[in-house]
C-alpha cells in the first residue's frame, strides 16, 4: 500500500497577535508548527501501514524551514519525505499548490492520499479536493472514520453537519480528514533519532514537470488585493455594579430588544 | 546543571518529559483516586519505544543501559510515581531473563517485552519473607518434565496486569540459601491465580496483588539457569533496578520541588510573596541541594554500572537510600511550604508525599539497604588490613 | 513585482518585516527588500514610518488589456449553487439568493441558480426568492450528495452558460466538491467569504474573508479568469425578499447517465441531542473554558430554555469533552448569527469570534475584564458567571412569574 500524506508548516494562529497601532499581523516569535490536521492525517496513514503493510511518504510544498516539519513527520512513523520546493511556486494560491502538489504526487504514485481538512491559517479548505481533480482520482472529504480497506475500495464515515454518509470509493482515492478519526500518536525514541539523521528529498520545477503557468504567483487565479484588521463593533457599553444590579441592567436591555 | 548528556540521552529525556506532562499529568490525579491501571499510558511510552530501552536490539530493544532507563523513569516520577512504578517494575521483573536466561528463553520473550504488548512482574516477597527473602515458603517441585509451584506471593507490583512473571521459589529446602530457583510463569496458567488489589497509602494507580500456586504447573525450561541459582538471580537483579528506583526518588522531588517553589513565588502573605522569606528560601534551597546530590549520585552510579562493573550492590544501594530518603524529606518540606493548600487534594504535593514513602520501602527496604553497604563496608576494611 | 521599497527612503528599521505574514521582507546590506514569497496583501505598505513601500498600479499594455477582455466578455450573470437536502432547499441557498440579487442588481445582470436532485415545485420557490433562472436537474440520483456527479453537473453548466459569479454555501457539501469544480474549469475560488462587493472601477467581485485563524480580513480577487467563484458561510448573508407574484424561467437540464466513482451507502443523523438547529437558532447561550465542566453547561441550559434559546460551545469547551462537537461555534465549527448571543466564560479568542460576530446582541460575561470578547460584546459584565446566571434564570423566572 502505498500512502502519501500531504502537510502544511503552518504559524501556530493561536498565538498570533495584531499590532493594536499598525493594525498589521506580529508574526515574530509565533512558532511554526504543523498543521494540527495534518498530524491526524498523517496518524491514519501510519495506522494502515501498520495494518496492511506499505510505505508512508509525506510531503510538504514550502520554503526551505519547512524540512523542519518533515523531520517531525519521521519522528511520527513516516518512511520518507519529500520537500516540494522552487523559487518558482512562491505566492501560490490554492489552484497553483494543489497543481503542484499534483504534479509531485503523479511522479511518487499513490494508492491512497490523506490531507488535512483544512490548513489553520488559509482556512480553506481546498487544496484537497482540487488535488484529488488535478489527479483524476476521487475524493473523500471530512473522513471521521475508516471502516474497511479491502479489495481495492475503501469505506468511510464523512462527517456531515447533522450526523454523517457512509461513502465508499474505489483506490487510488484522496481523503481529507478530521480531528475525530484518531489521537495522533507521541514520537518515538527511534524516529526522534532517525528524524535528525535523514537527508531531505527535494523536488523543483524540473523534478515535478510543471507547467511554468500553472505554478506560483503567475499560475494562480486568485490574487490578495489588500488585508486589513477586523472592525471592532462600535456600540459596546460595559455594565457596571453589583451582580444584581448587573442582572437588573442586562434584563431592562433584553426587554427593550424584545428578547423577553 | 549540565550532566553531559549524549544525544541520545537528551532525547530520551525530552520526550520522556514530553508525555509525562501531556498525557499523564492532565489523569494523575483520577487515576490515583480511582486506583485506576494506566493502561492508555503504558500503550503510549510502549509506541514510542520506551518499554525496550534496556533490552538488546537484537531482542527488538533499543540495546541502551542503565542511565537512559533512569532518565526516562526519572522524567515519568516527576509527574506520578504510580505511573512511573508501573513502568519500571517492568525493568525489574525483565532482569532475571536478561542477565541469566538462556537464548530460547530471551529470543522467546524479550521481543515482546521490548515492544510492550506483553507487562511483566518480579515475584520475590511473601507473607513472611520481606526483608528476610530467605524465609520464602513457595515451593517448585520437579515432576517428570514440569516443575509443580505452590504458596503465595505478597505485594506484587503490576499482579494480574502483566503477562509474565519471574518468580522465586524454592526447589530444595535443605539447601538454604542455595535452595531456592527463579521461573518464568505466564498469566493464565492453570494453578495461577491472583488474589484482590491492594487498596494502598500511595503510587495507587500501581496494581499491587498477591499472587497465588495451586499446583501451578510449567514447563521444565522454564526455569532460568540452573537450580539453586533463585537468590543469586534475585540479588543481582535487585543490584540492576536500584539505581531505577534512586532515580524515582529524584523524580518526585523534582517535581515537587517545583510545584512549591512556584508556589512559593505567587502566594502572597504580609505583603509579599512568601518566597522573599529566608524561612522559605533556607528550605527550598535544601531541597535543590539535596535533589543535585541526589541525581548526581543516580547518575554516577548508572554510568559506573553501565561501564561494566561487575560489584555494584554497594553502589546501588547508595544511590537508591539517599535519594529515596531525599525523595521523603522534600516532598514533605513542599507540603509543609504550601502550607493549608498543600493538604489538599487539589493541589498535587500531597499525592506525591503519600506515594514517595514506598520508595525507602521496595526493593528492599533503607535498613536492608544500609546492612548491604554495612556488609560491603566490612568486606572493603578487612581487605586492606 | 509591484510591491516596491525606495532604497533611498528605507532606512532598516525593520518594522515592515515584522508586519509580513507570508515572510516575504529579507534585509540585505541594510535595507530591507521584498522576495519571491510576496502576496501583494499590501500590509507593509502602511506600516512603513518612512513611507518608503509603495505598490506601482498593474499597468497592461493595450494588447494585454484587449486579451483579457476577450477572455472575461463571454462571462456574465451571477450564478448560485442552491444545495438541496432530502430534497428540500437549504436555509443558505436563499441567503446566496439574497447576495446575488444584490451583486446582480448592481451589475445589471441576471440572476440563476443551479438545483439538483429536487423537484420543480423547489425550482419555483427559488424564483419567488429572486432568481431569474432556475437550472434544474431532477435525476434521482443527485438526490443524495455525491462528488463525483454535483462536480461534472455543476462544471458542465458553468462551462455552457459562462456565468461571471459563481457562488456556493460553505457547508459540508460546498466545501467538499466546488473547489473540484473549480480546479476542473480553471478558475480562483475564495472561502467562507464573509462579504461580497463590486469593484466600481474594474466591476470585478471582491471577495473579503477572515484568514490567519480569523485575525486578519483579506479583500480576495479573480482578475482574469471566469467565473470568479466564492463560498460563503450559513448565516452571514440575510435573504432577499420573498415575491410570490416574481416569475422566471426554469430550464430542465438533460444529463445522461451520472457516472460516479464514489458511492453514498448510506446517510445517519445524529440531530438527537441538539433540538434545535444551532444555525437557526435566535437566541443562543454559549459556554467556554469558565464554565469548567458537565454541570456548568446544565445552568446554561437552563438558562437557554428559560429563553427559548439553544447552548452553543466554544472549541475550549468542546475539546475539554465537556459539550459534544455540534454545538461547536467558530473557526472550526459553526456560524450562527441570533438576535441574543449570550458567552458565558469565552475569552473571544479570534477563532470563535469569526463564528458568532455578527449577532444582532452580544452579552458577554467574564471574569477577566480584559478579554477580548468584550471588544465585540454590545453588554459586557465583568462578573463570574456562576454569580450573574444563577441570578439571570431567577430574574427571569420571576418575571414569567415561574418561581
Amino acid at each position: 500500500m502505498k500512502i502519501v500524506v500531504c502537510i502544511k508548516q503552518v504559524p501556530d494562529t493561536a498565538e498570533i497577535k495584531i499590532n493594536p497601532e499598525t493594525n498589521t499581523l506580529v508574526r515574530e516569535g509565533v512558532p511554526s508548527i504543523i498543521n494540527p490536521y495534518d498530524l491526524h492525517a498523517l496518524e491514519a496513514g501510519v495506522q494502515i501501514k501498520e495494518e496492511l503493510g506499505g510505505t508512508v511518504t509525506v510531503i510538504t510544498m514550502g520554503p526551505p524551514q519547512a524540512e523542519s516539519a518533515l523531520r517531525e513527520a519521521i519522528s511520527l512513523g513516516a518512511d520518507e519525505v519529500i520537500l516540494i520546493s522552487d523559487r518558482a511556486f512562491a505566492g501560490s494560491d490554492t489552484w497553483a499548490t494543489s497543481y503542484t502538489l499534483s504534479r509531485a504526487i503523479k511522479k511518487i504514485g499513490a494508492d491512497i492520499i490523506f490531507c488535512g481538512k483544512q490548513a489553520i491559517d488559509g482556512d480553506t479548505a481546498q487544496v484537497g479536493p482540487e488535488t484529488a481533480e488535478f489527479l483524476g482520482i476521487p475524493h473523500i472529504s471530512y473522513v471521521k472514520k475508516i471502516e474497511y480497506i479491502r479489495d481495492g475500495v475503501i469505506r468511510v464515515q464523512r462527517m456531515m453537519e447533522d450526523g454523517y454518509d457512509v461513502v465508499e470509493s474505489p483506490l487510488p482515492v484522496l481523503l481529507t480528514v478530521v480531528k475525530e478519526l484518531n489521537e495522533p500518536r507521541m514520537p518515538s525514541i527511534r524516529g526522534v533519532l532517525a528524524s535528525r539523521r535523514i537527508e531531505i528529498k527535494k523536488m523543483g520545477m524540473a523534478d515535478i514537470e510543471a507547467r511554468e503557468d500553472c505554478v506560483g504567483l503567475k499560475g494562480s487565479p486568485t490574487k490578495v488585493k489588500n488585508i486589513f484588521a477586523p472592525e471592532r463593533r462600535k456600540d459596546s457599553m460595559m455594565i457596571d455594579g453589583t451582580p444584581e444590579e448587573q442582572v437588573e441592567k442586562l434584563i431592562e436591555e433584553m426587554r427593550k430588544i424584545k428578547c423577553l | 546543571m549540565d550532566y553531559f548528556l549524549t544525544e541520545e540521552q537528551q532525547v530520551i529525556r525530552d520526550l520522556a518529559r514530553r508525555i509525562a506532562e501531556e498525557k499523564v499529568l492532565p489523569v494523575r490525579a483520577e487515576l490515583d483516586e480511582k486506583e485506576e491501571f494506566p493502561w492508555k499510558i503504558m500503550n503510549i511510552l510502549a509506541k514510542s519505544d520506551f518499554m525496550g530501552i534496556y533490552i538488546p536490539e537484537e531482542y527488538g530493544g533499543l540495546g541502551y543501559g542503565t542511565l537512559e532507563l533512569c532518565i526516562a523513569i526519572e522524567e515519568l516520577s516527576r509527574v506520578c510515581l504510580g505511573v512511573s512504578t508501573t513502568y519500571a517494575a517492568n525493568a525489574l521483573g525483565t532482569y532475571p531473563i536478561l542477565l541469566f536466561g538462556s537464548e530460547a528463553q530471551k529470543k522467546k520473550y524479550l521481543p515482546d517485552i521490548a515492544s510492550g504488548k506483553k507487562l511483566v512482574a518480579f515475584a520475590l516477597t511473601e507473607p513472611n519473607a520481606g526483608s528476610d527473602a530467605s524465609g520464602i515458603q513457595t515451593t517448585a517441585r520437579l515432576e517428570g518434565n514440569e516443575y509443580v509451584l505452590n504458596g503465595t506471593k505478597q505485594w506484587i507490583t503490576n499482579g494480574g496486569e502483566a503477562d509474565i512473571y519471574t518468580v522465586i521459589a524454592m526447589t530444595d529446602k535443605s539447601k538454604g540459601a542455595r535452595g531456592a530457583s527463579a521461573f518464568i510463569v505466564e498469566k493464565g496458567t492453570p494453578g495461577f491465580s491472583f488474589g484482590k488489589k491492594e487498596n494502598k497509602l500511595g503510587i495507587r494507580a500501581s496494581a499491587t496483588r498477591e499472587l497465588i500456586f495451586d499446583n501451578c504447573r510449567i514447563p521444565k525450561d522454564n526455569i532460568i539457569g540452573r537450580p539453586g541459582m533463585g537468590f543469586i538471580i534475585a540479588m543481582k537483579t535487585l543490584d540492576k533496578s536500584r539505581t531505577g528506583v534512586g532515580a524515582q526518588g529524584v523524580g518526585v522531588a523534582q517535581g515537587a520541588f517545583e510545584v512549591a517553589a512556584e508556589f512559593a513565588k505567587t502566594r502572597h502573605q504580609f505583603g509579599s510573596p512568601i518566597i522573599s522569606f529566608q524561612a522559605i528560601q533556607h528550605m527550598l534551597a535544601d531541597m535543590a541541594i539535596q535533589i543535585e546530590a541526589a541525581r548526581s549520585l543516580v547518575y554516577s552510579v548508572a554510568r559506573y554500572i553501565d561501564s561494566g562493573a561487575k560489584d555494584i550492590s554497594k553502589e546501588s544501594a547508595m544511590a537508591k537510600t539517599f535519594a529515596t530518603d531525599v525523595a521523603m524529606k522534600v516532598t514533605v518540606d513542599a507540603v509543609q511550604i504550601m502550607g493549608g493548600a498543600g493538604y489538599m487534594r487539589e493541589y498535587p504535593v500531597e499525592k506525591m508525599m503519600r506515594d514517595a514513602k514506598i520508595l525507602q520501602i521496595y526493593e528492599g527496604t533503607n535498613q536492608i539497604q544500609r546492612n548491604i553497604i554495612g556488609q560491603a563496608i566490612i568486606k572493603e576494611t578487612t581487605a586492606r588490613m | 513585482m509591484p510591491i516596491i521599497i525606495k532604497k533611498d527612503k528605507c532606512t532598516g528599521c525593520e518594522t515592515c518585516i515584522e508586519s509580513c505574514p507570508y515572510d516575504a521582507i529579507e534585509i540585505k546590506d541594510g535595507k530591507a527588500i521584498i522576495n519571491e514569497y510576496c502576496n501583494e496583501c499590501s500590509a507593509c505598505l502602511s506600516v512603513c514610518p518612512e513611507g518608503a513601500i509603495i505598490k506601482k498600479e498593474e499597468v497592461l499594455v493595450k494588447e494585454e488589456l484587449k486579451e483579457r477582455e476577450k477572455r472575461l466578455q463571454d462571462y456574465s450573470g451571477i450564478m448560485v449553487f442552491a444545495e438541496q437536502r432530502d430534497g428540500k432547499v437549504a436555509h443558505v441557498s436563499l441567503e446566496l439568493l439574497g447576495a446575488g440579487r444584490r451583486l446582480a442588481d448592481q451589475l445589471n445582470t441576471h440572476l440563476s441558480a443551479v438545483l439538483l436532485g429536487a423537484d420543480r415545485s423547489e425550482a419555483e420557490e427559488l424564483i419567488k426568492w429572486g432568481a431569474d433562472r432556475v437550472y434544474l436537474c431532477n435525476n434521482h440520483s443527485l438526490r443524495t450528495f455525491n462528488d463525483d456527479p454535483y462536480t461534472d453537473v455543476l462544471s458542465k453548466v458553468i462551462e455552457e452558460y459562462k456565468p461571471s459569479i459563481v457562488l456556493a454555501g460553505a457547508t459540508p457539501i460546498g466545501r467538499s466538491f466546488i473547489p473540484r469544480v473549480a480546479a476542473r474549469v480553471r478558475t480562483g475560488l475564495t472561502a467562507d467569504c464573509t462579504s461580497l462587493e463590486i469593484d466600481k472601477e474594474t466591476g470585478n467581485l471582491l471577495q473579503i474573508r477572515p484568514a490567519f485563524g480569523g485575525n486578519i480580513m483579506a479583500t480576495i480577487l479573480c482578475p482574469d479568469h471566469r467565473p470568479q467563484m466564492a463560498t460563503v458561510r450559513p448565516r452571514v448573508m440575510k435573504k432577499g425578499q420573498y415575491d410570490p407574484e416574481r416569475k422566471g424561467e426554469i430550464i430542465e437540464l438533460n444529463m445522461d447517465e451520472i457516472e460516479s466513482r464514489t458511492k453514498v451507502i448510506e446517510t445517519v443523523k445524529e440531530t438527537a441531542e441538539l433540538g434545535v438547529n444551532l444555525q437557526e437558532a435566535e437566541i443562543i447561550v454559549s459556554g467556554g473554558r469558565g464554565v469548567g465542566g458537565k454541570e456548568g453547561f446544565k445552568l446554561l441550559q437552563e438558562l437557554a430554555d428559560l429563553l427559548g434559546g439553544v447552548v452553543g460551545a466554544s472549541r475550549a469547551a468542546v475539546d475539554e469533552g465537556w459539550i459534544p462537537y455540534s454545538h461547536q461555534i467558530g473557526q472550526t465549527g459553526k456560524t450562527v448569527n441570533p438576535r441574543l448571543y449570550i458567552a458565558c466564560g469565552i475569552s473571544g479568542a479570534v477563532q470563535h469570534l469569526v463564528g458568532m460576530q455578527s449577532s444582532d446582541i452580544i452579552v458577554a460575561i467574564n471574569k477577566n475584564p480584559e478579554a477580548p470578547i468584550f471588544n465585540v460584546a454590545t453588554y459586557g459584565i465583568v462578573g463570574d458567571l456562576f454569580e450573574i446566571v444563577p441570578l439571570l434564570i431567577n430574574k427571569i423566572k420571576e418575571i414569567k412569574g415561574l418561581s
